[in-house]
């Protein structure tokens, strides 16, 4: 039994569409609900101490080793061409334009993109969702919408921590390991640092924050058949999370650095 | 008078699986209903149609006389304020404790505050015959007749005009079956509620309905009162009631 190439084209093309239709149209549903009350705050308090707070330490440390790294790799580069005192800004503006954001996001994909599509895919298996409807209480309010704010507003702040964190990591390996001297090192860092390449940074990880959640809830959401259909649900999120991310970083950065 | 619950050739399908075929019901006010069937006789699509969980391909289902099939969200969770649901499994909010489930909708929904609402569940717990002390325990560490008890309590908790039980007996030992049976008995007698359960138990058909429907494939076959199941004159109805592996309806393990 052998399948057309064609046809086996064909199909997976038609998957691929139906999929993102059913994203989209679950994400649109969400957004509407987000612009209505009621907004429960309890939720979204909750969740971000889930998405924020309690990646800190994984982000954190991500963000440390980033940052040394970079030092250490882009010395020896510069070196053979003594352009060792750009180091400081290779390090600063790698961090808060590409990396702080993409790690983190990526790294809080892995954290809370699966917990989120596992707790919520249980929730749907095991019927909480549909007595939550029957609560009166629509699920697309009560579990998505505050999961899509939390992640909209603390990966921003994640990230901004990312980078101070990564730089102190790349400050570290300067000036303790490649002798660098610290006003210098410092100075170097900020004068060639722009607002944009901060706020761009920003501007992504709110971007992955929202896909982060709107993944996690998706397949959460739409998980059927039980502890596998879960499983599957939870590498969904994951995977296309990370998907996304990376997909959309170059869209974003081409947004604001092409011209 | 109208009655509570009207459903008029309600259809429904996944894919080429007709699972409803037209299906025609009249529930009065304050009656019990149960509707029995075999697994996969789409009792639970029957029922989560009536809830506004599913929405069927086509047919007419009316609440006191409104017509909820197209109803939307904001109309849809008018009629929801009017039902109570207890879940196979119960369905309760893990992440929640007792109480907290059983206030959930009093709180979220209707806008109560938290101490009073609490009040209620703690009332509403005893209803079911739970002292407040397991209103602090999370449903995780319950036995599942009292996960069973905690989810009607919960169902019961706005007081709803009309109650629904999906096999509420499924899984639980003869006795708390039939203590389960008793509750749901006393809880709708004393809401002045309607019920529509469905179940494959027998024992608990007889004893919560005031009238039995029978679903199969996808269609009623017989309704009548409780008392004239036994002489409905179906083979079909027999077959099922007296539990016999012989009898017209065939289980799917034969054609293999």
């Amino acid at each position: 039994m052998s399948i057309p190439l064609v046809t086996l084209l064909g199909r997976m093309t038609l998957a691929f569409l139906e999929a993102i239709g059913s994203v989209s149209s679950f994400a649109l549903q969400a957004v509407r609900c987000a612009l209505t009350p009621p907004w429960y705050r309890q939720q979204i308090v909750r969740q971000m101490l889930e998405i924020g707070y309690y990646s800190l330490p994984v982000v954190g440390l991500t963000a440390i080793f980033t940052g040394m790294v970079l030092a250490l790799q882009s010395y020896t580069g510069f070196a053979r061409f003594s352009a060792e005192s750009a180091i400081p800004n290779v390090v600063v503006v790698s961090l808060t334009r590409e990396l702080g954001p993409v790690l983190a996001a990526l790294m809080v994909a892995g954290r809370v993109g699966a917990a989120m599509a596992a707790e919520i895919g249980t929730m749907r298996v095991t019927e909480q969702i549909d007595a939550l409807t029957t609560l009166s209480t629509n699920p697309y309010k009560y579990l998505v919408v505050p999961r899509l704010i939390a992640g909209i507003v603390t990966l921003p702040i994640l990230v901004l921590i990312a980078d101070i964190i990564g730089v102190l990591g790349g400050f570290l390996v300067g000036v303790y390991k490649l002798d660098f001297n610290d006003v210098a090192y410092l100075r170097n860092t900020m004068d060639f640092l722009q607002f944009q390449d901060v706020y761009s940074g920003l501007v992504k990880a709110a971007v992955f924050g929202f896909l982060i959640s709107l993944m996690g809830c998706y397949h959460g959401y739409t998980s059927k058949g039980g502890a596998q259909g879960v499983g599957t649900a939870t590498t969904n999120a994951v995977v296309s999370a990370s998907a996304l991310i990376l997909t959309f970083n170059y869209f974003i950065t081409e947004a604001f650095f092409a011209r | 008078m109208s009655p509570k619950i009207s459903l008029r050739g309600v259809t429904k399908s996944f894919g080429p699986k007709k699972v409803l075929q037209g299906i025609d019901l009249d529930v009065a006010k304050g009656e019990s209903m149960v509707v029995i069937g075999g697994s996969g006789s789409g009792k639970s699509v029957l029922l989560k149609c009536i809830l506004g969980l599913m929405r069927p391909d086509s047919g007419s289902i009316k609440i006191d006389g409104e017509e909820t099939v197209a109803l939307a969200d904001g109309g849809r969770a008018d009629v929801m304020r009017k039902f109570g649901m207890l879940f196979q499994g119960g369905a309760l909010f893990d992440s929640l404790r007792v109480w907290e489930n059983v206030a959930f909708g009093p709180i979220q929904s209707d806008g109560m505050a938290p101490a009073k609402a609490r009040e209620v569940a703690i009332a509403k717990l005893g209803a079911v015959g739970l002292g407040p002390e397991i209103g602090e325990l999370y449903p995780s560490e319950l036995s599942g007749g009292m996960q069973k008890r905690v989810a009607l309590a919960r169902a019961i908790a706005r007081e709803p005009e009309i109650i629904f039980f999906d096999e509420p007996t499924t899984g639980l030992d003869p006795i708390m079956a039939d203590v389960i049976n008793d509750l749901i008995v006393k809880c709708v007698s004393d809401l002045g509620a309607t019920a529509i359960s469905i179940t494959h138990d027998m024992a608990s058909a007889r004893k919560i309905g005031h009238r039995i429907a029978m679903l199969y494939e996808g269609k009623l076959i017989w309704q009548g009162r409780t008392a004239d199941i036994d002489h409905s004159g179906d083979a079909h109805v027999d077959q099922f009631i007296h539990g016999r592996a012989e009898g017209p309806i065939r289980m799917q393990v034969r054609k293999l």
